[in-house]
């Protein structure tokens, strides 16, 4: 393991174990790995990237949003849809993984006396913002969002932390039907002054967190989920376009994200 | 033991380096990375303004490789010069800047400005860039264009130069040598392929760009064949890349013609490559009793028979 401080980045690459790798309802699986290094340094909002050797010919690291993080452990939630996520869903207890991590600017903790966090989350976004909702000296809301009650991941544990949620769902098979907006609005009508949103989701999802957020006058801080390759900045995959005094540039979501404000992001640039 | 190469003037310690695009400014990797352990680092492609770059989606994954379609965003030589240079300078390791522009004239000033620059190890011109619409690749496949930009990058500079060349031309052998004559001190063999994939569900190619260059192992022996053939043509060193990423690769490049390597895309999913890579070499060294790195280079054995019964099929 090597462990060198530049320019205020901390990251490490570490060769890590699997603790367990547990399938859930779905195609959705919970990763713990033995990785002392990274669990020490995560921030709310970072992410971890895996190699995953067994995949072979698919030569690159993933990259998942870290969930929840110990002493000496980190957990990631995902879907076993793609490649890489299949390879990973077949490996057990006791196998090694090297990752590096922890990476990105992540969300910033919402201060005892500042704004009420509003959290929104859709699908496995929402492992994103449980150590947010961990940190957090304020307990605050979190909206979630999915197709259906098989896609509300991790309901138990932010209600475990004392927050209220709030779901909904595509097929109204949990919470209220409709998508995860639906509810946001309606407590941004009832009260939008001093809240403060974050999100994690897919990104029309996080478009939409960005317009109502401008529409109530709300800040709102959102993790773009872009297509990644090297993680730590150098290969200029993951750029977003963001707004520049002098008109816009694209911005790594691997290393000024992949956390934005909301208002910086030109989202009519995004396709 | 030896592991020291000469390319040109410059001396590296061993004959490992980082490939342009594939290792940013050298600060990203410097928390997980040794940076002076490496025998050089060559820097992402840069000219005389910032540029923008392509639109994403830029790169996606193919079978054992990796098509990027980035588009050299980049600082520009000012903004390289104050964000990146200060710690650059700091290195023991030689840093080398890949430099490429739009014209003749665009490309002589950047290596100018370079030359004027303290503490640079070489340049690195970027011919063969399959993303730039003008530019790049086209000075790369057009051999008068080529002579011409070496040329008068030559007369802008005394540093180390080195052409990186262009796999996409019927023969490397005359770009080699005109690179050659024109007074590059150098060779970097190879850029990347130009690729292409499509999305079948949606039926839309998978980059922004539509097509872009192919990297990684798959084009590991399109490259060892090229860094062969430029071997038997040109007398000046040859740096092979194309999907290195462990230390046989490194010494199958070696014997093929090439004086050093570069680990490109293998940087993007294990940073350690090169480092390993130098590793690899020391005991491949050990285990053959070989003194003196360079005794590798160009040693593939040819029977006479076999390199006369040679066709292009």
């Amino acid at each position: 393991m090597t462990l060198v401080r530049t320019f205020s980045i901390q990251m490490v690459e570490e060769t890590v174990t699997i603790v367990s790798n547990e399938r859930g309802p779905g195609q959705y699986f919970r990763l713990v790995l033995r990785a002392p290094g990274i669990a020490r340094m995560v921030k709310p909002g970072q992410f971890a990237h895996l190699r995953i050797l067994p995949m072979k010919e698919a030569l690159l690291r993933r990259p998942f949003s870290i969930f929840q993080a110990t002493k000496d452990s980190i957990s990631i939630l995902y879907k076993a849809v793609g490649k890489g996520t299949e390879a990973l869903s077949r490996m057990c207890h006791g196998e090694q993984l090297s990752v590096i991590g922890p990476l990105g600017h992540g969300f910033s903790v919402p201060k005892p006396e500042g704004e009420f966090p509003l959290l929104v989350a859709g699908g496995y976004g929402m492992a994103a913002l449980y150590l947010l909702a961990q940190c957090s000296p304020v307990k605050g809301i979190v909206f979630v969002g999915g197709r259906s009650r098989i896609d509300i991941l991790c309901e138990d544990e932010f209600k475990a932390l004392g927050w209220d949620v709030r779901v909904a769902t595509e097929d109204g098979s949990h919470g209220e039907k409709g998508l995860v907006t639906k509810p946001l609005l309606a407590e941004l009508q009832r009260q939008s002054n001093g809240r403060k949103l974050y999100a994690c989701g897919p990104t029309p999802m996080l478009r939409a967190v960005g317009d109502i957020a401008k529409s109530y006058n709300v800040p709102a801080e959102v993790s773009m989920d872009a297509h990644m390759c090297c993680g730590v900045g150098v290969c200029l995959t993951c750029v977003i376009p963001v707004k520049t005094p002098q008109g816009w540039e694209y911005q790594r979501s691997c290393t000024e994200g992949p956390v934005f404000d909301s208002s910086q992001i030109l989202w009519e640039a995004i396709a | 033991m030896n592991l020291s190469v000469k390319i040109g003037r410059l001396q590296l310690a061993n004959p490992v380096m980082v490939a342009s695009g594939t290792f940013g400014y050298g600060v990203e990797y410097a928390p997980l990375v040794d940076l002076n352990q490496l025998g050089a680092v060559v820097v992402k492609g840069i000219r005389l303004s910032a540029v923008q770059g392509n639109p994403p989606p830029r790169t996606v994954e193919v079978t054992s490789g990796l098509i990027n379609a980035i588009g050299l965003q980049g600082p520009g030589v000012d903004g390289f010069i104050k964000k990146y240079w200060p710690f650059l300078r700091s290195l023991k390791t030689p840093v080398i800047i890949n430099i490429w522009g739009t014209t003749l004239e665009e490309y002589a000033e950047v290596a100018r400005r370079f030359d004027e620059l303290e503490g640079v190890g070489g340049l690195e011109l970027n011919v063969s860039c399959p993303n730039i619409k003008e530019g790049g690749s086209h000075f790369g496949t057009d051999i008068k264009l080529l002579a011409r930009v070496v040329s008068a990058c030559r007369k802008a500079t005394s540093l180390p130069l080195i052409t990186k060349l262009s796999p996409n031309v019927v023969s490397i052998v005359p770009y080699a040598k005109a690179a050659e004559q024109e007074g590059s001190d150098a060779l970097a063999i190879m850029n990347s392929y130009p690729a292409m994939a499509i999305d079948i569900e949606t039926r839309r190619p998978k980059l922004a760009n539509i097509t872009g260059g192919l990297t990684g192992p798959c084009i590991k022996p399109i490259a060892i064949k090229l860094v062969w053939e430029a071997f038997n043509a040109v007398r000046i060193p040859i740096i092979g890349m194309g999907g290195i990423q462990s230390a046989a690769d490194a010494i199958e490049f070696l014997m093929a013609g090439a004086t050093a390597v570069a680990v490109g895309t293998a940087n993007f999913y294990e940073p350690q490559t090169a480092i390993q890579i130098i590793a690899g070499l020391r005991e491949f060294m050990q285990r053959k009793g070989i003194a003196d790195i360079r005794e590798l280079t160009g040693s593939v054995k040819i029977e006479r028979n076999q390199a006369q019964s040679r066709n292009c099929a």
